[in-house]
């Protein structure tokens, strides 16, 4: 029984060291329950909407759920995305119309510091509100690896689409039109 | 005497100047060190060999800070208010992360009261092997015993 002390000990430490690994790689993996619940035609409720995010090149802060009653165009993006700023004038196009049917774009940004985030804003005029996600703690409950990512939010605070890569005008109206004729 | 003295003198030489120079002025920081020390956020790698748009996003903050006069610890506090802790390359030592700090040193500690223990052990096994008469079987005691009575008788 001796005899076995030390080879068990060899082993319950080296499976303790895979258990380590494994739960560190498994934690690295994106988060695809958004998709997934979308597949089965469910609309989960958009996480963290109480986390108070620092709005743009200002102390104050906001909330996603403070736009509840609205339906949310929530777009992740970075000033040094060239993507992002394709899809720029796309999204100030669509806040113009949004606006009018109580709804909105609402840009998150990630990655980014907020000098860089704010000459973006300027000279891709954007006029919609946007927050900061300087750790990412909030674009990650969605599942976020990456810029750009749009989330379509309903008035009910649920998430209606998703799209993990750069948005199309086409795109935009196929998944927002619907969402402005519901009711929360 | 005097070797010891001139021993001495170097010694109080080297101490003092080692005191100057860490009492003087902070050196400026550099880019080099800095991206040495920290992380490219969008493409986790060391900002030092990260070529992405997000990295040179990153360096030029840096730059502008190194340009303001700022020191190391004041550019790194800045770019954890930017990008959030996952910007330095060492992580915040709580939460699994905590792993990274713990793990090494008690797998060495573990190593060191693993060897402690068994060391003595297999050299005192060794040892009593190598003193220890060999004892043979009675049959082959009693064999031994004929094959010499033949030679002797």
């Amino acid at each position: 029984m001796r005899r076995l002390l030390l080879p068990g000990l060899v082993v319950a430490a080296a499976g303790a060291l895979l258990w380590v690994l494994a739960f560190g790689v498994a934690s690295q993996g994106a988060d695809t329950s958004i998709e997934a619940s979308l597949a089965r035609g469910v609309r989960p409720p958009a996480p963290n909407q109480s986390l108070a995010l620092p709005v743009l090149g200002s102390n104050a802060r906001e909330r996603l759920a403070a736009f509840r009653g609205k339906v949310v165009v929530l777009n992740v993006f970075a000033s040094w995305c060239d993507p992002c700023k394709a899809e720029a004038p796309i999204l100030e196009q669509e806040q113009r119309k949004l606006a009018r049917s109580g709804a909105t774009v609402l840009g998150v940004t990630y990655l980014d510091n907020s000098s860089d985030s704010q000459a973006f804003v300027r000279q891709e005029h954007i006029t919609y509100p946007v927050v900061r996600d300087v750790d990412g703690t909030f674009v990650r409950s969605f599942g976020t690896t990456g810029v750009p990512e749009t989330f379509i939010i309903d008035r009910s605070g649920r998430v209606a689409a998703v799209r993990r890569y750069q948005i199309d005008s086409g795109w935009l109206n196929q998944v927002v039109t619907p969402l402005l004729r519901e009711h929360a | 005497m005097t070797r010891v003295g001139a021993l001495l003198a170097v010694l109080i030489l080297a101490l003092s100047a080692s005191a100057a120079g860490a009492s003087a002025a902070t050196p400026r920081a550099s880019l080099t060190d800095i991206e040495n020390d920290v992380m490219c956020v969008a493409c986790r790698e060391p900002l030092a060999v990260s070529q992405s748009p997000q990295a040179n996003s990153e360096r030029a903050f840096i730059k502008a800070l190194i340009a303001q006069g700022q020191t190391k610890p004041e550019i790194e506090r800045a770019l954890v208010a930017q990008y959030g802790p996952a910007v330095l390359g060492k992580p915040p030592a709580h939460g699994f992360n905590l792993t990274v700090y713990v793990l090494p040193p008690a797998i060495l500690l573990v190593g060191i009261i693993v060897l402690f223990v068994t060391l003595p052990r297999w050299r005192a096994r060794e040892r009593a092997a190598r003193t220890a008469t060999p004892r043979l079987d009675p049959a082959d005691a009693r064999r031994v015993e004929e094959d010499l009575a033949q030679f002797t008788g």
